[in-house]
């Protein structure tokens, strides 16, 4: 399936989770939180949220400056 | 209440508004608002909130002002490096409006202190500059059940929401559940930041407070806004509480707040 990450295009293997896609990646899923179609995924549903074709995901760093 | 002559003049553009008027300029001179951090997002935060008539402004900071500060930290002055940045934010706050009360808070926040301090004020506004700090205040706002206006910036970009997990929406921990490991982050003074970005993201910041104050507009509860400054462009996402968030979720795991450890400061690329 095709998907949108970070602005790039991206095939994956269907069924992929957001978990999946984020080792796929290399990034810590600690590290981030994931923005799929405008909304958060919840951090608690990473491992079973299945991403679908034509999804656009946006990862969005943890950032804490003030 | 009434106002004084003096009040009406310096409070006119606000009156005028049809959103604010009168009522709402006497809601924000009752009003008490703690800023968690005098630094990037504290001083605008301070300067803007003091003009609008914010009647009372909490302010804690453990720091003093530094050189390296005044690139964007421009409540704080270069003759007040060295002063207590709670004094010298104090300072521009009383020199912008001195129609307002200005509490100094010149401690760490930390588990032991965080439910009294919270408890004299109706909204918190975290401007602070280290993940340990931004989940206590989460937690701490929470337990107290006050509505959190939230910002955080590093290099170009930024960050905003507010959490009001008492009235529905989610808290900082369903966006992100636990500080970042440590070692793998580097700090404030590795990665940099634009010193406008600061003036954006806390003015923007001092937007939403007074809009959650007046109870005007749409609430960015239930929302996270994400600046980019190197594209010039806002994205705004949604939302929702996560049923496993171990702070507001059904089945808690965090039943009362934990000191945090030493976290390093800003984010990642």
């Amino acid at each position: 399936m095709q998907l949108t990450v970070n602005g790039e295009p991206r095939t994956c293997e269907t069924g992929m989770t957001v978990e999946g896609l984020l080792t796929s990646i290399g990034l810590d899923p600690r590290k981030v939180a994931v923005e799929r179609n405008r909304e958060i995924v919840p951090k608690s549903t990473f491992v079973t949220t299945a991403l679908a074709d034509g999804d656009v995901i946006e990862i969005v760093h943890f950032i804490g400056g003030g | 209440m009434s106002f004084s002559e003096e009040q009406i003049r310096r409070y006119a553009r606000h009156i005028l508004l049809p959103n604010v008027g009168g009522t709402g300029q006497e809601k924000l001179l009752a009003s008490k608002v703690l800023l968690i951090g005098a630094g990037g997002l504290g001083s605008p935060l301070a300067v803007y909130l003091a003009a609008a008539g914010v009647g009372t402004i909490g302010i804690v900071d453990d720091d003093t002002v530094d050189l390296s500060n005044l690139q964007r930290q421009i409540a704080h002055t270069t003759d007040r490096i060295g002063m207590a940045k709670t004094a010298s934010a104090a300072q521009a706050m009383q020199a912008i409006n001195p129609d307002i009360t200005v509490h100094q808070h010149r401690m760490r926040l930390d588990a032991g202190n965080a439910a009294e301090l919270f408890a004299g004020y109706d909204l918190i506004a975290d401007g602070s500059d280290n993940f340990g700090t931004r989940f206590l205040v989460n937690d701490a706002a929470f337990f107290a059940r006050k509505t959190l206006v939230s910002a955080a910036i590093l290099r170009f970009d930024g960050q905003l929401s507010t959490y009001k997990p008492h009235a529905g929406g989610p808290c900082y921990r369903c966006i992100f559940r636990e500080p970042p490991p440590p070692g793998q982050i580097p700090s404030c003074a590795e990665a940099g930041i634009l010193g406008a970005v600061a003036g954006v993201m806390g003015t923007l910041q001092a937007t939403e407070i007074l809009k959650e104050l007046l109870g005007i507009g749409d609430s960015m509860a239930g929302r996270l806004m994400i600046y980019d400054g190197l594209s010039a462009a806002f994205r705004t996402v949604r939302v929702k509480p996560d049923p496993g968030c171990p702070l507001c979720g059904p089945a808690p795991t965090i039943t009362h707040l934990q000191q945090p450890e030493e976290a390093p400061a800003c984010g990642l690329p």
